[in-house]
Formats: C-alpha cells, structure tokens, sequence
C-alpha cells in the first residue's frame, strides 16, 4: 500500500484508451464499474475531441458481483459490436475486473464475432499508464501485422503517437515534412490515425521511426524482429536530435542528407545578445524520460542553462536516465511521487524548471517560473495553433515556450533601472503576462429589495484554490523589509528564501540590512 | 398550515408517472467524486480512499484543477503485495494511517474510504476504522463509509459519507432544526440568516465545518434536506429519531420560498413574519431568474442522470424559466424525498431512472432539445453534433441554491444558449 496524492500516469487501461482512441475502426470494450468511465472526459475535456472514446464499459455494479459479470460482459461485447461495426476489438479488464478474474479475453473468443478480437492481460497492480499503451498496441500490432511487400520508394512508419499525447498531433505532422524534404514518404502512423488494415501493411515501410519509445519501443522491436523493419534511436527534439535523426535516417536508407534549416530560427535567437541572460540559469528538468533526455541537451547545449537536477517519473525509462544524468555530473531522481519532486526543487532552489503539468504547480508555490515539457497533460498543452515540439520548428517553439516565463534580457535591466516608475513598478510582474492588475469594484445597482449579501469570492467549499503555508518564524526588521523591496521582483523570492534559510541556519531570527547584505555575499556564485 | 405552490385541478404532478427503466452502460461518476468538495467543506477532515491507481487518477482528473498545497485527501494505492493477503492490508492500513497522522497533526477526523477495488477483496474497513479509533482516541476520530463505482453513484458519495457520521453524533433533547447537506458557506450562512431572521432556531448543519461542535440528534430533532441526493442520510437521521420536513429543493425563488414555508410551518412562525423577511431577497431572486431565464422561454431540455439534482431543477426550469422537459433522467429517483417536487411538476416530460447511455444517446439525437444537461464525457460529442450542452458537474459545485444565486442558477443553463447565438463562425455561403 502506498499513500498517492497525485500521480503522474494513470492506471494502465488508461493507456490502452489511449491507443484506441488515437486509431480509427477499433473498440475497446473494457470490463469496469461506472465510475471508470470518468475516463472519456479525458479525451472529451482535455484534448477537447468531438467524439466519444470508441470505448463500451460494462458498468457492472454490486449486485452483480458473483452472479452475471461475465454475461454482462458478454452482453456488452455484442451491442458495442453491432451498434459500431469495428474492424477489431481489443478487450481487457480494469483494476475491479482484474480482481473477479471473469477473464474477458477468453469470453470474447468463445463469442466467434467476425472481426479480430485482441485479448490485454494489463497488471493493474502494477503497472501504469504508459506500459498500458506500449504493451496494448504490441499486442495489436502481434496479431495484426503481418509480412507484405516492401513498397518500391522509400517508406517508413511512424511509431508511438496516440490519443492525449503531449503534442503528439503537431509532431505528426512536422516529422511527415521532414521526411519528406529527405525523400522519405509516410506508410502509416501508428497508433494515432491508423486503422486495424493499416496495421496490417506496417510492413510495407523500409523502416520505423520510435517518435515515443514510453508507447511504441515494445512494437518496434518486435517489427524489427518479425517484419525486419530497422527502428530509430534519436528521439528529434531539438536541433542536435534532429539533425542526428537526419543522419540516423539517412544511414539506414543509404541516402545523402539534406538538410533544410532556413526555417530554424533558435540557435541565431539563442546567440542573439538578448539571451544572454540566459547564461547559466539553473534548470532542473523533470518528465517522462524522452522529454528529459531531449529537454537536458537542449538546456545545456542550446540555451546555455546550467542543468542542476534532472529525474523522471516512469521507471522504464530509469536506467536510461540515471545514464544520463551522470553524464551531466549529476544523480538522476526517479520517482513518481511529486512531494520528492518538490522537495528536491525547494532544495536546490534552481532559476527555471523545465517539468510537467505538477512541476508547473509546484514552481507556482515556490515562485519558480516553469515550462512544460512533458506529459501528465492538461488542457493547455493541446493549443489551438500548431505548437510541434519535434524537428526544426519544434525547436523554435520550444525557445519560445521556454523564454516565455522568464522575464527578457533588455526588460529586466529596464524593471531594474525603473523600479520606481509608476507603470514598470514590482507589482506590474513582467509586462508581456498581465494579469496584474487591480481589480475594479463592480458597482451595485440601487434596486428593489436592496442589493444582494455581499458574496466573498473564495470563501465556496467547492473552491479549489490553493492553501498557502504560513511563513516561517524569522522575523524582517522594518529597514531589512524596505531593502528588500529594492530588490527586482523577479528574484525577490528566491533572496528572501536563501536570507530566511542563512539566518536559520545561524540561529540568527531577526533580519537585519546586514543579515540580507551577507546572505547574498554567501549565495554569490 | 403550509401553502405549497401546487398546480390547479387535473394538470396534477408527476409523483405516479410511470419510470423509464434501463439497464446498460451507465456514464457516471463513482461517490469517490464527492471527496472534492467534501474535504473543502470539513476542514479538519483528511479523506483516505483506500483503492486503486484508477481511484487516484480518477480524484485528480475530477478535481480539474489541482489544489497543490497538499490536499486532505489521498489514496492509499492497493499493490500486488496487498492483494495476496488480506491480514496484511490491514497491518498496511494502520501503518499509512499512522504515517499520515504523524505528519498532519490538524487532522481531527480521518474517514477512510472504499473503492471498488477494497469491496470487492471485502477489505473490513469498518473494522480498521474501530481499531483506529480506539488507538487515535480521543483526537482523532477515524470513520469510514463506501464512496466504490459498484455501489455509489457521485453525489451519493457525500450521502454515504453524512450517513456515516450520524450514529456518532451526540443525543440531544433540544428541539433543534438541523440542516443537512454540504454548501458553500456563502449560501449556507443566507440559509441560516433567513430562518433566523424568523426567529427559528438554534440551527445546526450536518456536515459541520469541525468536529467540535454543538451538531446532536435526537427525538427532537427536525431535519431539512438542502440536497435530494441524501436518502441513507434520511434514513439514518430517522433511526436516531429525527423527524424529516419534505419539501421542494430550494432552487429558484418557488423552490427556495417554499422549503423555507415548510420549515417556517414546523416553527409555527406567523404570515406576516415570513413575509417581512423573505419579501426583499424573493423580488431580488425573480427579477434575477426573469433576466436569465429570457434565452430560456420555449426551450426544450433533456438531462442525463449525473447528480439526482434533475428533478428538482426540472422543475426549476419548467416552472420559472419556462421551459418545456422532454426527458429527466437521474440516476435513482427517491420519492419520499423528490417527491413535493414531482408533485409541482406538469406531466409531459419522460422521467428515467439509471441509463443505457446509447440508447439514451439515440433518444436525444432523435428529439434534439435545445439544451442537453449532461457529463463531462458527452457533453463535447454532443456539441460537435450541433447540440448545445450544459455539462452537470457546474450544477454540483458553483453555489446554486436559495434566493440569492437563483438568478446564477438560470443563468448556467442560459449561457450555452446564448453563446451559441453570440458565435458568428459558419463560412460564408
């Protein structure tokens, strides 16, 4: 038993969802109580899809327990079959079902229904989400792929993408251009977009690029074993990992790399005089462990950040990332629970956090500016515009995303020059946020009756909005106070932090002008 | 004696039409879905869902938003080791139990919750919540009830969770008028202010904020339901001795007016005091509803089952924002408790109860109303099909009862109309 407050991945019939509703022509009829079908606002609500997970739950409830689940089951199977008309099924149990052990997989079998019905045997009790999409289109492509003739120009597949990807939509699309500026056309994309027959002509491509080994490494190697289809190992996020794929693509098809950069913008941007304050900024990156490998090179390598902590959340990926992490002279933090995550980033106290959904929440608490890089997903990370974080012009997005929470090279030195101004004052924040601003009273109109009691705005038990901690015992002297609003608000935070933690760690618990003079003296790198 | 706003002659209610009943794929929210605001609303509560990775995933997607100062509530994830043995889930129980307690020390009530996965290995919660009260007493008092997707339906999550402070509470003899059903504060404290103000009282609110309160029950005791949705809590409240006042929901100015007259009645307060105090917020609320419910006049509704809020704002809407029902779905009707609000209702709409979602689905498509009150999981498709939609949850945690949020109240259901009328978007011909 382990005490979870919030999770970076869902249960693993999740991650089946996830396929099947990323392809087209198959169901997935799951045997779960109704409280599981929370699950298709998911889909509904953050990827904002206009129709239904192509998902029929059995909804079975107490009362049914010992007597009828597997007629139940059985029932449901038939109706999502004739109400739908799939080309394929794929069956399976959540964490309840998995417990009365009706077997859904055998039932189906025994149904004879006239289209491949694909059994999941997903561990809920052990495994999660992403193994759950992995392991799910491996046993689709097992069943349904099979040898056929190469096509004649040079092909491949594109492997990983599903449905709630992070920006798995956009990579689709920025990776197709890319492949095809190198001669390379597209034979089919999996799971997203495919149907059960395009599963079938997998093998017609000359080889497979893993855009996502945490949903597609199992069913490329598999391929590469049965169907002699070579996979990628570069993961382009970036402009180092793109033009690595480049020519990892072009040594497997034996062709000459060409490379169109006229529409990389990031390298000029990130030698462009304004980003010198990017200089050094300490990053502490966290996600799945692709988004962490590509986002840590680009740090370091491309934004000139210093990378001070790096981890990831799905223990997959954990070799790989301790790996890595050595290399960067630092230990990797594999975990999925977020109260470490958060307690290494109070820690090492970094300047900028490249992490997910939960690390944005925690940097909001700690007055970290964060960027998201990865998965858990939330509404925003599906954007109207096309925002791809793969290839050439996903590197530029992610310059711009990255920068976006920063406060900018000239403007800082502005605020600072300005401080006093009534406009670029401290509390303004960054001028391209916003949001800032006092709100105005709305006036009340004199009508019958009176005006209405007045309605605090948070005081609703159903307001969700966050607690704040009491601050610490250590007391500001007055002068201290004043010095410290002087200070450009952007790093105002992070010196009353380290000047709160020098003065504890002294015993010292009143602060004084000169307390804060030799706190930044000590913290000074 | 109560003069309840009925319908004249043989237009007569709905309390004996007939129930549309249907069993199939249900797309609803199990009870653990309360837990959101439940821990906002008793402050010295931590929720224990003792389930699975499904449980804590299905918390944090609900929730929407993420309340990042760690929230009182959490899920005691089951693992493979747990499931083999069931001696140890205990042992691994208290173990959680006592790490959490040593952290959160403002926790003075613990409420361990089941799921579907700790039903179904019959996991004694109730035996661990004994145990535990013994080693916490007296600074925390560790209950437990089944918020699990087989036997709970969203908001009968809060009733199982009321239910199961009631044997608990402390005996009373007062004459006391209790108020049962968890709200907002803001609404709850113009509840409380309205019955005062007629001189009723002491009035006491199940759930209460803290454990330490004045809340008991006894043979004097009168309750009010503030939700339809709290039939075990009924039940239990009765077992105590209390006496339940049936009333229509107070939602809209008829609703609100006359669950107050009921309860006014029970106290005996005189005319002319219910009307000085409620005079001026009843004005407020019609000409609040008036406003809002303009786009609704002549509009067709239908409501899938989601909250058992549907009755009572079926009624809301049909009778004050003039709209016309075709179906009113729930996922269980309780007549001792909807039923004053049937009673007030025209015949005409269908009313079903529990769900085949695809022949419901049919259902709608076929009638195209012109608002369709459903979750979250269809309220997207249903647009994309060119059916404005009003998603349930909203209706669940917005503050939407009594006078003063009447006009909120329609307004919910009115804006999807007027947003579509607002939008501009088709391409030119």
């Amino acid at each position: 038993m382990k005490l979870t407050v919030w999770t970076y991945e869902g249960p693993p019939h999740v991650g089946a969802m996830r396929v099947a509703t990323g392809m087209r022509g198959m169901h997935y009829v799951l045997h779960a109580p109704q409280g599981d079908t929370y699950a298709d606002l998911l889909f509904t609500m953050i990827e904002r899809r206009d129709h239904r997970p192509p998902v029929t739950y059995t909804t079975f409830q107490a009362r049914d327990l010992g007597s009828d689940t597997a007629d139940l089951f059985k029932t449901a199977c038939q109706d999502a079959f004739d109400r739908f008309r799939p080309e394929a099924i794929i069956v399976g149990a959540s964490c309840t079902a998995e417990l009365i052990q009706d077997d859904p997989g055998g039932m189906a079998e025994t149904m004879n229904l006239p289209v491949p019905v694909i059994p999941l045997e997903l561990p809920s009790y052990q495994r999660k989400e992403n193994y759950g999409a992995d392991e799910t289109f491996f046993q689709i492509v097992r069943a349904l792929a099979r040898p056929v003739a190469r096509s004649a120009r040079v092909t491949c597949n594109l492997i990983g993408p599903t449905a709630l990807g992070f920006r798995h939509r956009d990579d689709i699309e920025e990776l197709t251009g890319l492949l095809s500026d190198l001669g390379v056309s597209v034979n089919v994309v999996a799971p997203m977009t495919a149907t059960p027959g395009d599963i079938a002509r997998l093998g017609a491509a000359h080889f497979n690029v893993l855009m996502y080994p945490e949903t597609g490494e199992a069913a490329c190697r598999w391929m590469e074993r049965e169907l002699d289809l070579p996979y990628t190992r570069t993961v382009p996020i970036g402009v180092g990992a793109t033009r690595d794929f480049i020519f990892e693509v072009c040594e497997l098809t034996g062709m000459a790399p060409r490379i169109d950069e006229s529409r990389l913008r990031l390298p000029w941007y990130s030698r462009s005089v304004d980003s010198t304050y990017l200089t050094g900024k300490r990053g502490f990156v966290f996600g799945d462990g692709t988004h962490v490998r590509a986002a840590a090179r680009i740090a370091r390598d491309e934004m000139g950040f210093e990378v001070v902590g790096m981890g990831c959340y799905n223990r997959e990926m954990a070799r790989d990332i301790r790996a890595l992490a050595k290399d960067y002279g630092l230990t990797a933090l594999i975990t999925d629970d977020y109260l470490e995550v958060e307690a290494a980033i109070e820690a090492l106290q970094p300047e900028m956090i490249l992490g997910t959904q939960m690390e944005r929440h925690i940097g909001k608490r700690l007055g970290i500016p964060c960027a998201v890089i990865s998965a858990p997903v939330h509404v925003q990370d599906f954007p109207a515009r096309y925002s791809p974080q793969m290839g050439f012009e996903g590197a530029n997005v992610i310059f711009d995303t990255w920068v976006h929470p920063l406060v900018m090279g000239l403007e800082e030195h502005l605020l600072h020059m300005f401080r006093d101004d009534f406009e670029f004052n401290d509390a303004a924040g960054p001028s391209h946020h916003g949001g800032h601003a006092v709100r105005a009273e709305a006036p009340v109109a004199e009508v019958e009756g009176g005006p209405a009691p007045h309605r605090p705005e948070a005081d609703s038990p159903r307001d969700t909005s966050g607690e704040r901690k009491v601050g610490a015992e250590v007391i500001w002297l007055d002068a201290a106070e004043r010095e410290l609003k002087k200070i450009p608000f952007f790093v105002r935070g992070k010196a009353r932090r380290n000047t709160e933690t020098f003065a504890a760690e002294r015993g010292v618990w009143e602060i004084s002008v000169d307390t804060l003079y030799e706190a930044k003296a000590h913290y000074a790198r | 004696m109560t003069q309840l706003p009925r319908l004249p002659g043989d237009s007569g209610g709905c309390r004996d039409t007939p129930i549309l009943k249907q069993r199939g794929q249900r797309e609803v929210f199990c009870g653990l879905t309360g837990i959101i605001w439940l821990h906002r609303k008793m402050q010295d509560a931590f929720f224990l869902v003792v389930g699975s990775r499904t449980c804590a995933h299905l918390l944090q997607s609900a929730a929407g938003v993420m309340i990042f100062a760690e929230p009182r509530f959490g899920t005691a994830i089951l693992e493979e080791t747990d499931l083999a043995g069931l001696a140890d889930a205990q042992d691994e129980l208290d173990r959680e139990v006592d790490r959490l307690l040593a952290r959160r020390t403002d926790i003075k009530q613990l409420f361990l919750v089941g799921s579907c996965p700790s039903e179904v290995i019959k996991l004694d919660l109730q035996r661990a919540a004994e145990r535990l009260t013994e080693r916490y007493a007296p600074s925390v008092r560790v209950l437990n009830y089944s918020g699990s997707g087989i036997e709970t339906t969203f908001t009968q999550g809060e009733d199982a969770c009321l239910a199961s402070m009631v044997p608990v509470l402390p005996a009373t003899e007062a004459r006391e008028l209790m108020l049962v059903g968890a709200l907002p504060d803001v609404v709850e404290e113009q509840a409380v202010s309205l019955l005062v103000q007629m001189g009723i009282g002491p009035v006491r609110v199940l759930p209460a904020p803290r454990r330490d309160t004045e809340l008991a029950v006894g043979q004097n005791t009168v309750f009010a339901l503030t939700q339809p949705f709290l039939g075990d809590t009924h039940a239990a409240l009765e077992r105590r001795g209390a006496r339940h006042i049936p009333a229509p929901f107070p939602f809209g100015e008829e609703g609100t007016t006359a669950w107050l007259r009921a309860i006014a009645d029970e106290f005996g307060v005189p005319d002319a005091v219910f009307e000085s105090v409620t005079a001026a917020p009843r004005a407020r609320a019609r000409r609040a509803v008036a406003q809002a419910a303009e786009a609704l006049r002549g509009k067709s509704v239908f409501f899938f089952p989601d909250s058992q809020l549907e009755i009572p704002l079926a009624r809301f809407l049909t009778r004050e924002c003039g709209m016309d029902a075709i179906e009113v779905g729930a996922p269980f009707i309780h007549k001792g408790i909807v039923g004053p609000d049937l009673d007030m209702m025209s015949r005409g709409p269908v009313f079903s109860e529990g769900q085949d979602v695809d022949l419901q689905l049919d259902r709608c498509r076929a009638a195209r109303p012109d608002l369709t009150v459903c979750g979250l999981g269809l309220a997207n498709p249903l647009e994309a099909e060119g059916l404005a939609t009003k998603w349930a949850i909203e209706l669940v945690f917005t503050p939407v009862h009594f006078y003063e949020q009447a006009g909120d109240l329609a307004g919910l259901f009115s804006r999807p109309i007027r947003r579509r009328d607002a939008l501009r978007l088709e391409a030119a011909e």
